[in-house]
């Protein structure tokens, strides 16, 4: 049984893997439709190299990426102390609340962005996209925010206090640094998100202002070239180094103390 | 409770009392979510409430058109009848997509559970992962390398059979599940091996030395207590996937429409907006309902 078990799993990596290997594999073949024998060029980077359009797009998703993740943190950070240190009323509300971003198919939360953008003139572009992002990466930034304060003890900032410490100084100085690394994984994940964004930004870009996922979306529509499988590879290893960075950070199912 | 040990802690110290300096808790309780909850509203919650408003107008507001205010976008299902028919597919194809992963799904999680440990099942758990947290557009793209014709099936087919025909079927509803059964597989073994790992093995022992063959600790025990994973992994896959318009548009080609893309076609292509939100107010009934049905699980499923 033990042996059947590994050799599914090894199946279940090979379905998972193969279409991606594939498509890396392309973006170094030489034929422009595909075509077998497989024969070595660096042809596509090379012509990815000389699309600006590609570039930009992929410049304006890091650019996203890095305010979006900057700016949710911040956000969720703070929201997430007060969520997790403080007791008031209709708080499982406001936890609550955060759920419709990551839970909504981003069809609707995109459409629903569009319309409301356009009504009260706020339009689309980089800035719509950004307060698009930011919304959608929040949550995920007090999950792990919030996940990180529960490994850590509340009467340490108690004992501070009760030394002689404000509540800000016991905050900054015993609880943050204890937070550090969530925080840092906070950040790590919200820029996943925003790189990866595809659906929301394909409702608030412009024809002037895309991002890399919306010009790779119209570019297979338009019928592609392989330039597209040479960004992809590059984007694809992209946030899997993020998200092998964050796994680091905040391992998932750790529960042991940070005492 | 711990708000009154904030504010008083500071008072015992020894440095005295700092009367007149401490705001009550709810002041800074409110400054800490208002930025959060202020962006959420007018990213999420305001746009949401506006799409509804918008679903009863009679014709997307341009210029000077007056503004009509009517139920017929809620009655596409009736005056467009091939509406229907399309609503049929999108729940086809997630019910489909739910199914094949919770099997698959439910049968890697078992062999993660079972058959692996330590570090080992760390690496496995990992690599399982890390396709879910990259580009989904990128992967649906590269499946049309493996279902095209003469595509890297078509070659692993003629490298058996050099005469075989064309098994290559991009283009096809099937090419639309297969895409999202590998979009939302890692996402159904996570949820299913949450739910698994805690189960003490003592159970499946105390099971096997009373003389139970495996296909009775897999279905008796394995199974109903992986339901709540289950549960919530299916609801977590089939939510977005009857939302999903980017995988039956490239994977789909001319038969992949879905609400997904229809709901799409009114934003970009027709410009009918009141039909769009009126469709995506429908779908997002779909999804509170199935949210609503299934919370108790789902609620035990993230606080485990």
């Amino acid at each position: 049984m033990k042996s059947l078990g590994r050799f599914y799993l090894i199946a279940t990596l090979v379905f998972l893997y193969t279409p991606i290997l594939v498509m890396m594999a392309m973006g170094f073949n030489e034929s422009q439709l595909y075509e077998l024998p497989f024969t070595f060029s660096m042809r596509w980077y090379d012509a990815l190299w000389n699309n600006k359009i590609l570039l930009t797009a992929g410049m304006n998703s890091i650019i996203i990426a890095l305010i979006t993740s900057v700016l949710a943190t911040a956000l969720g950070t703070m929201a997430s102390v007060a969520l997790s240190r403080r007791t008031f009323r209709g708080k499982s509300l406001l936890q609550l609340m955060l759920l419709p971003p990551i839970a909504i198919p981003w069809l609707i939360t995109g459409t629903a962005m569009l319309i409301f953008f356009y009504w009260t003139g706020i339009g689309r572009g980089m800035h719509a996209l950004l307060i698009g992002h930011v919304a959608l990466a929040i949550p995920y930034v007090v999950l792990v925010v919030g996940t990180g304060f529960r490994t850590i003890r509340a009467d340490l900032e108690e004992a501070a206090m009760s030394l002689g410490s404000t509540p800000v100084h016991a905050f900054f100085s015993v609880t943050l640094p204890l937070l550090y690394p969530s925080i840092l994984g906070a950040a790590l994940f919200a820029f996943a998100v925003s790189l990866d964004q595809f659906v929301i930004s394909y409702f608030l870009a412009t024809p002037g202002y895309t991002t890399l996922p919306v010009q790779i979306y119209s570019s297979i529509r338009k019928g592609f070239t392989p330039e597209i499988n040479a960004i992809s590879t590059v984007l694809l290893l992209g946030s899997m180094t993020v998200i092998l960075i964050f796994a680091r950070f905040a391992k998932p199912g750790d529960t042991s103390d940070k005492r | 409770m711990q708000n009154d040990q904030l504010t008083l802690a500071p008072a015992r110290g020894p440095s005295g009392p700092r009367k007149g300096r401490a705001l009550p808790p709810w002041v800074s309780t409110t400054a800490l979510l208002m930025p959060t909850y202020g962006w959420l509203t007018i990213a999420v919650f305001l746009p949401l409430l506006t799409m509804f408003a918008f679903s009863f107008l009679s014709a997307t507001p341009m210029g000077k058109a007056p503004i009509i205010f009517t139920l017929k976008q809620y009655r596409a299902f009736i005056d467009q009848p091939y509406l229907v028919g399309i609503g049929i597919t999108s729940l086809l194809i997630g019910f489909w997509t739910t199914l094949i992963c919770a099997v698959l799904g439910f049968l890697a999680a078992v062999a993660l559970v079972r058959s692996t440990f330590g570090k080992t099942r760390e690496m496995l758990l990992i690599l399982i992962l890390l396709p879910f947290w990259t580009n989904g557009l990128v992967r649906v793209f590269s499946w049309t390398m493996v279902l095209r014709e003469n595509g890297f099936l078509d070659s692993l087919l003629h490298m058996v059979a050099p005469d075989a025909g064309s098994i290559g079927f991009l283009y096809t509803r099937y090419a639309i599940v297969v895409g999202l059964v590998h979009g939302y597989l890692p996402y159904m073994i996570l949820t299913c091996y949450i739910a698994l790992v805690t189960i003490d093995d003592a159970i499946i022992e105390a099971a096997a030395s009373l003389g139970a063959r495996w296909w009775t600790i897999l279905f008796k025990i394995l199974l109903p207590l992986a339901a709540p994973g289950l549960i919530s992994g299916a609801v977590l896959t089939f939510v977005p996937v009857i939302g999903s318009f980017m995988e039956p548009r490239i994977l789909g080609g001319r038969v992949g429409v879905t609400m997904g893309t229809v709901i799409e076609d009114q934003f970009t292509q027709a410009f009918n907006w009141p039909l769009g939100a009126s469709l995506s107010f429908t779908l997002l009934a779909v999804v509170l309902a199935i949210f609503a049905t299934f919370s108790g699980v789902l609620r035990r499923g993230t606080t485990a």
